[in-house]
C-alpha cells in the first residue's frame, strides 16, 4: 500500500477529534489570562526579529507576493516566500542573505541564486552527507538524491524538536517514505532490497509506537540509518551493517539481554558479532515486531524447503525437518535461525551461507565450556572423527529436557546412551587402554545399574552422576571427578553421610597425613561393579581387597578361626569391617576407633553377647610363625609339629620295618593253605570211594 | 581293649551252619571271640565320629584349598559343617565316657581291685612284658629272631589305646575351649583361644594322620591280613588266627581249658559283607582324607 501523504495516513488512522469548547477546560478566569499572555506575546514578537529583518523585509517586498513565480527548464516555479513562517524559523535570525550570501547588495530583479550551502554552516552534517548513500548519490549528480532542502524543506525550518519540523519523528517515516515507498522512482529503478519499506514499518512495533500512539522516542528511520551518514548495509562503517546492527538496536535496547538469554550479552553481540544471529536475523527490519516468530524470517521460511520430504543434501543425508519434532523439543520456542545462525536474509535461500554446523555453546556457554574441557570436547577439538558432539548425545531437532523420560539424557536412558560408544567393541572402548572393562555390563549389573535399570529409581547415580555430562574426563587428569583425589567427593554427593565419615577415617588424607597412596571409595566398591555390601560377595571380597595394601594383616587375619572359616564363606564371622569399621576405620590408639580401648569389648559383642576385657585379648591377626611377637604359639606351634613328626617318624619306620615280615607270613600262610586244602581233598575222596556205606548208616 | 571272658563265652549265636560260612578255611567253624558287643559297637561309632570330625575339621584347618571349600559346600556350608563337627565331637565324648563306665564294670564284675586288672595279664597298660617284645620284634623285623610270641594285647595296641585316650584329652579340651571361647575366658586369657587353636588342629592332624595310615596298616591291611581285618567289627576271629598272630593269648588259654568258653558261631554270609562295606567306606574315607592333608600341606600350604 502505497501511502500519499502524512494527512492522508493520519485522517485514516487517527479517530475523529471531538471539539472540546475551551471554557470546558479551562474555565472564565483561566481564559482571562490566556488572553493576556497571547497580547502580550503578540506585541512583543515583532521587536525580538527586528534587527535581522532589514534584508528580510526588502526581499519579501517581491518574495511576499504569492503569484511571484518564475520558468525554469520550462516548468513554472513559485517564487514566493512566506514571510510568516520564515520569521519564526530557526533562521529567521539570519535573514534571507545568512543562506542567500551571493545576493548581497545585488541589484533587483537579482540573477537565479546560488544553490545554498548549508554546509558553510552545519560542516558536520554536511560531512557526512557527503560520505553518505545519498550524498554520493548526489554529488553523481543523480537527480534522485534527496539534498537537504528535500528533508529538512527550505524557508520554514524549525527545531527538530517541534512537531512542526519536517524531521521531527513523528514526519520521519514519512519524509524518507516520499521515497521509499512502494511505486516511487526510487523504489522501482534503485537496486533495494527491502520492499514495501513504509508499509511494513508503520506496521511494525516501531511504526505503531511512533504512529499510532506518538511515541517520540520510538526508533524511525533515522534512529536505525541515522540521518546523514547513511550507508547500505554492506558498508562496514553503515550503522545498519551486520556488524553494527547490534550496537544500533541496543541503543534503546540497552538491557536487551534481560529479556533474550545470557548469550545476547551487549559485548557479546559486539565482540562475536559474526558468529551470533544479529538482530535482524529474527527482528527482520522495517517488520520488527513484538510477535516476529510467525511472520519473518522465521521457521515458516525455512520450511518452506525443509518440510519436503525428499529433500536430501549433497552427501544424500535427508534434510527434512520435522516441524512436529520441534515444536514438542526443548527448543520449541527457538527459531531455526538462533541455532542455524549463519543465515542471511539478504539471500533467496538464505541458509545458503551457512558454512559452520550449529554451535549450541552460544547459548549454553557454561556448557560449552565444560565441554571443551572435556576429553570428548578435547578429541573434537582435534578433528577426531568419533569425538562425540552435543548432538551425538542430545539429538537434533528434537532435543527433550533431561527430566522428560523421553530424552536421551533422562537418567534411565543414559547407561544406553553411553553405551552406543563405551559398550565392549564399540568405538570408544576399543580405544580405551585403562582398566575398566566391560563398563556398560558392568554397571548393568551392580547396585546403582539395578536401582537404576531395574528399580527405576532416577536419582541413582547413572554415567553422568560420576563423570559428570559435559566434563568427563580421564580419571588420571587431576580435575577428572573420578581422579581418586576427588571420587570421594563425587560419590559424596549422594553418599553425604559416608563421605563425612570417610573424611575422619585414618584412610583420609587430611587424618593419616602420609603421603602413600590412600584407598577411596573406587578402591573397595570398585568403579563399575559395585554390589550390596549386604551381599556375600562383597562381605567376603572385602577381607582380600584390605589384604591389597594391609598385606601382612590379612595374611595372619587368614590364619584365625575367623579368617578361615570366612573363606570358607562364612559371612557370619568377623571380617575387617566389623571389628574395624568401613567407612570411620581410626587407628586403634584412636579413642574414635571401634577397637580402643574403651570401645573393643562392645565390638567383641556384637557377634559374642557375653564377651568378656578378657575374651577381647583374643588375638585376632596372631601367628605362630613370628617368635618375637607370638613366643608362646610359635612354640607350641613347633612343639606340635615335632611331636607330629617323631610320632610319624616311629610309626612310620616300625610300619616299613614290619612289612618285609608280614609278606613272608602271608606267603607262609598261603603255602599252609595249599597244604591243608590239599589234605582235605584227598580226605573228600576217600570218603567218596566208602560213601555209600556211610550214606546207608546215616 | 579288655574283654570280659564271661560275656564272650556266652555270645553264641544259633545260626544255620551252612549260611554261616566265612573266610575261606573255616567251612562253619566256631570262632574265637574277641570283642564283645559293646566293644565293637563302640568301636564302630568311634569310626563315624572320628571321620566325621576329621572332615568337617580338616576342611577348615586347609580352607586354602579347593577341596576344603568343596567338602564345606557338600556338608551343607561351614556353619552346617561346625554343627556337624560339634555333634560327632559330642558322640566321641560319649564313646569315651561309655567305656570309662565299661572299664569301672569289668573290674567289679571280673577283678577284685583296680591293681589287679591293671596289673594282671589283659591289662592295657604297657608293661616290662612289653618292652621285652619291642626288643624282640625290633629284631625279628631286622631277621636277627624268631617272631614274639605275642599275648591278648602287643605294644602297638596298647599305644594306639593310649593314644586315643590322649587324643581326646587334648583335642577335646582345646575344642570345649574354642566351642565356648566366652566362657573360658572367663578363667583364661584371651591368647588362650589362640593357642588352643593351634593345639587342637595340630594334635587333631597327628591323630588323623596316624589312624588312617599307621593305625590302618598295623590293624587293618597287614599283608597277612589282605584284604581286611575286620574283626574290631565282627567281634570274632578264626581259632587259627588267635593261634598265628596271639601265640602265648591261645596257649594260655589252651592250658586253663578255657578255650571253648571264648567260641562262637560265626556270623551270616551278609552280615560280615555288610561289616566290610563299611570298613571299606571307612578306609576310603580316611585314605581320601589323607591325601586331601598331603596335597594341602605340600602342594597348596600357605
Amino acid at each position: 500500500m502505497a501511502i500519499k501523504s502524512e494527512r492522508a495516513w493520519r485522517a485514516k488512522h487517527t479517530p475523529p477529534a471531538q471539539p472540546i469548547h475551551l471554557l470546558q477546560v479551562l474555565g472564565p478566569r483561566a481564559l482571562l489570562l490566556v488572553l493576556f499572555v497571547t497580547f502580550a506575546l503578540v506585541f512583543s514578537a515583532p521587536a525580538l526579529a527586528a534587527h535581522a529583518s532589514d534584508s528580510s523585509d526588502t526581499c519579501l517586498a517581491c518574495h511576499g507576493d504569492k503569484s511571484m513565480s518564475t520558468k525554469h527548464g520550462g516548468k513554472t516555479v513559485s517564487l514566493f516566500v512566506d514571510g510568516k513562517k520564515f520569521a519564526p524559523s530557526v533562521h529567521g535570525a539570519v535573514g534571507c542573505t545568512g543562506c542567500h550570501a551571493d545576493l548581497e547588495g545585488k541589484d533587483f530583479p537579482h540573477g537565479t541564486p546560488a544553490k545554498v550551502k548549508c554546509g558553510s554552516c552545519h560542516s558536520q552534517e554536511q560531512d557526512l552527507y557527503a560520505k553518505s548513500l545519498h550524498g554520493k548519490a548526489a554529488a553523481r549528480g543523480d537527480q534522485l538524491a534527496p539534498r537537504c532542502v528535500n528533508c529538512h524543506g527550505n524557508h520554514d525550518i524549525v527545531p527538530v524538536k517541534d512537531k512542526r519540523s519536517a524531521v521531527a519523528p513523528l514526519r520521519i517515516p514519512f519524509v524518507c517514505g516520499t521515497c521509499h515507498q512502494e511505486g516511487t522512482a526510487v523504489m522501482k529503478t534503485r537496486n533495494i532490497d527491502q520492499h514495501d519499506i513504509l508499509t511494513n514499518y508503520t506496521e511494525s512495533i516501531h511504526g505503531e509506537a511512533v504512529l499510532k500512539k506518538g511515541l517520540t522516542v520510538a526508533a524511525t528511520c533515522a534512529s536505525c540509518h541515522t540521518a546523514h551518514s547513511i550507508l547500505p548495509h554492506t558498508d562496514p562503517n553503515s550503522s545498519i551493517a551486520r556488524r553494527n546492527i547490534a550496537a544500533t538496536c541496543t541503543k534503546c535496547h540497552g538491557q536487551i539481554e534481560a529479556v533474550h538469554r545470557k548469550i545476547i550479552r551487549g559485548e557479546l553481540w559486539e565482540k562475536e558479532s559474526n558468529v551470533l544471529p544479529a538482530c535482524i536475523d529474527c527482528h527482520q527490519p522495517h517488520k520488527v515486531r513484538s510477535v516476529f516468530y510467525d511472520k519473518g524470517m522465521a521457521n515458516a521460511d525455512c520450511m518452506r524447503c525443509h518440510a519436503n520430504p525428499t529433500l536430501k543434501a549433497k552427501d544424500g543425508r535427508s534434510m527434512l525437518v520435522s516441524e512436529v519434532e520441534v515444536a514438542g523439543s526443548r527448543h520449541a520456542k527457538v527459531a531455526c535461525s538462533q541455532c542455524h545462525s549463519e543465515v542471511n536474509v539478504s539471500h533467496n535461500r538464505p541458509c545458503e551461507t551457512i558454512t559452520k554446523k550449529v554451535d549450541c555453546s552460544k547459548c549454553h556457554e557454561a556448557v560449552g565450556e565444560d565441554y571443551g574441557r572435556s576429553i570428548h570436547g578435547q578429541l573434537t577439538a582435534k578433528n577426531d572423527p568419533v569425538a562425540p558432539g552435543c548432538r551425538d548425545c542430545h539429538g537434533t531437532h528434537g532435543i527433550l529436557g533431561k527430566t522428560d523420560p523421553k530424552s536421551t539424557t533422562f537418567p534411565t536412558n543414559i547407561p544406553g546412551l553411553c553405551s552406543k560408544c563405551h559398550l565392549e567393541g564399540k568405538k570408544a572402548a576399543l580405544r580405551y587402554t585403562g582398566t575398566q572393562h566391560n563398563i556398560i555390563g558392568n554397571y548393568t549389573e551392580s547396585i546403582h545399574g539395578k536401582g537404576l535399570l531395574e528399580s527405576g529409581l532416577t536419582v541413582t547415580a547413572t554415567c553422568t552422576g560420576c563423570h559428570t555430562a559435559h566434563r568427563i574426563l580421564p580419571a588420571k587428569d587431576p580435575a577428572s571427578t573420578v581422579n581418586p583425589k576427588n571420587v570421594p567427593a563425587t560419590c559424596g554427593k549422594c553418599h553425604n553421610g559416608i563421605e563425612d565419615q570417610f573424611n575422619k577415617s585414618v584412610h583420609s588424607p587430611s587424618v593419616s597425613g602420609t603421603d602413600k597412596e590412600l584407598p577411596v571409595c573406587s578402591t573397595c566398591h570398585t568403579a563399575h561393579t559395585i554390589s550390596r555390601t549386604d551381599e556375600t560377595g562383597f562381605e567376603l571380597g572385602v577381607m582380600t581387597t584390605c589384604g591389597k595394601c594391609h598385606g601382612e594383616i590379612a595374611k595372619s587375619y587368614f590364619e584365625t578361626y575367623h579368617g578361615k572359616v570366612s573363606r570358607l564363606g562364612y559371612t557370619k564371622a568377623a571380617k575387617c569391617f566389623d571389628c574395624h569399621g568401613s567407612h570411620d576405620i581410626a587407628k586403634i590408639s584412636d579413642p574414635r576407633s571401634h577397637l580402643s580401648r574403651d570401645n573393643v569389648v562392645a565390638t567383641c559383642r556384637k557377634c559374642h553377647s557375653n564377651a568378656t576385657r578378657r575374651f577381647a585379648g583374643y588375638l585376632t591377626h596372631a601367628t605362630h610363625h613370628d617368635p618375637k611377637k607370638y613366643p608362646i604359639l610359635f612354640y607350641a606351634f613347633w612343639g606340635m609339629t615335632g611331636l607330629l613328626v617323631g610320632t610319624f617318624v616311629v610309626g612310620g619306620v616300625h610300619t616299613l620295618l614290619w612289612l618285609p615280615r608280614a609278606f613272608q607270613m602271608r606267603r607262609e600262610l598261603k603255602e599252609a593253605e595249599a597244604k591243608e586244602e590239599a589234605a582235605l581233598q584227598a580226605e573228600a575222596e576217600r570218603e567218596a570211594s566208602n560213601g555209600s556205606s556211610e550214606k546207608d548208616k546215616e | 581293649m579288655s574283654s570280659e571272658n564271661q560275656e564272650r563265652a556266652t555270645v553264641s549265636a544259633s545260626l544255620d551252619r551252612s549260611s554261616a560260612k566265612h573266610g575261606e578255611e573255616h567251612h562253619g567253624n566256631r570262632e574265637f571271640v574277641r570283642f564283645v558287643p559293646l566293644e565293637r559297637a563302640l568301636h564302630a561309632t568311634m569310626v563315624v565320629s572320628f571321620i566325621t570330625l576329621a572332615g568337617t575339621g580338616m576342611s577348615l584347618k586347609f580352607s586354602y584349598t579347593p577341596w576344603a571349600r568343596v567338602l564345606s559346600r557338600f556338608l551343607g556350608g561351614f556353619q552346617t559343617a561346625g554343627y556337624i563337627h560339634r555333634f560327632a565331637a559330642t558322640i566321641m565324648f560319649c564313646v569315651f565316657f561309655t567305656h570309662l563306665v565299661s572299664l569301672v564294670k569289668l573290674k567289679n564284675r571280673e577283678y577284685k581291685s583296680w591293681a589287679d586288672m591293671i596289673l594282671g595279664p589283659n591289662s592295657m597298660l604297657p608293661t616290662l612284658k612289653d618292652g621285652r617284645e619291642f626288643v624282640q620284634t625290633m629284631k625279628w623285623f631286622l631277621g636277627k629272631g624268631p617272631r614274639p610270641q605275642y599275648s591278648r594285647w602287643t605294644y602297638w595296641e596298647k599305644f594306639d589305646y593310649f593314644a586315643v585316650f590322649w587324643g581326646i584329652f587334648i583335642i577335646g579340651s582345646t575344642g570345649l575351649t574354642l566351642w565356648f571361647p566366652v566362657l573360658f575366658t572367663r578363667i583364661l586369657p584371651g591368647w588362650f583361644i589362640n593357642l588352643a587353636t593351634i593345639i587342637h588342629s595340630d594334635e587333631a592332624l597327628l591323630a588323623t594322620g596316624f589312624i588312617f595310615t599307621v593305625h590302618f596298616f598295623n590293624t587293618h591291611l597287614r599283608p597277612e591280613k589282605f584284604p581286611m581285618d575286620v574283626v574290631v567289627f565282627t567281634g570274632q576271629m578264626p581259632l587259627a588266627e588267635l593261634k598265628r598272630d596271639k601265640p602265648m593269648e591261645y596257649e594260655e588259654l589252651k592250658s586253663k581249658g578255657e578255650l571253648h568258653l571264648h567260641m562262637a558261631e560265626p556270623h551270616p554270609e551278609v552280615v560280615v559283607k555288610m561289616i566290610r562295606a563299611f570298613a571299606w567306606v571307612a578306609l576310603s574315607l580316611g585314605f581320601s582324607i589323607v591325601i586331601g592333608i598331603i596335597y594341602a600341606m605340600i602342594f597348596a600350604y600357605r
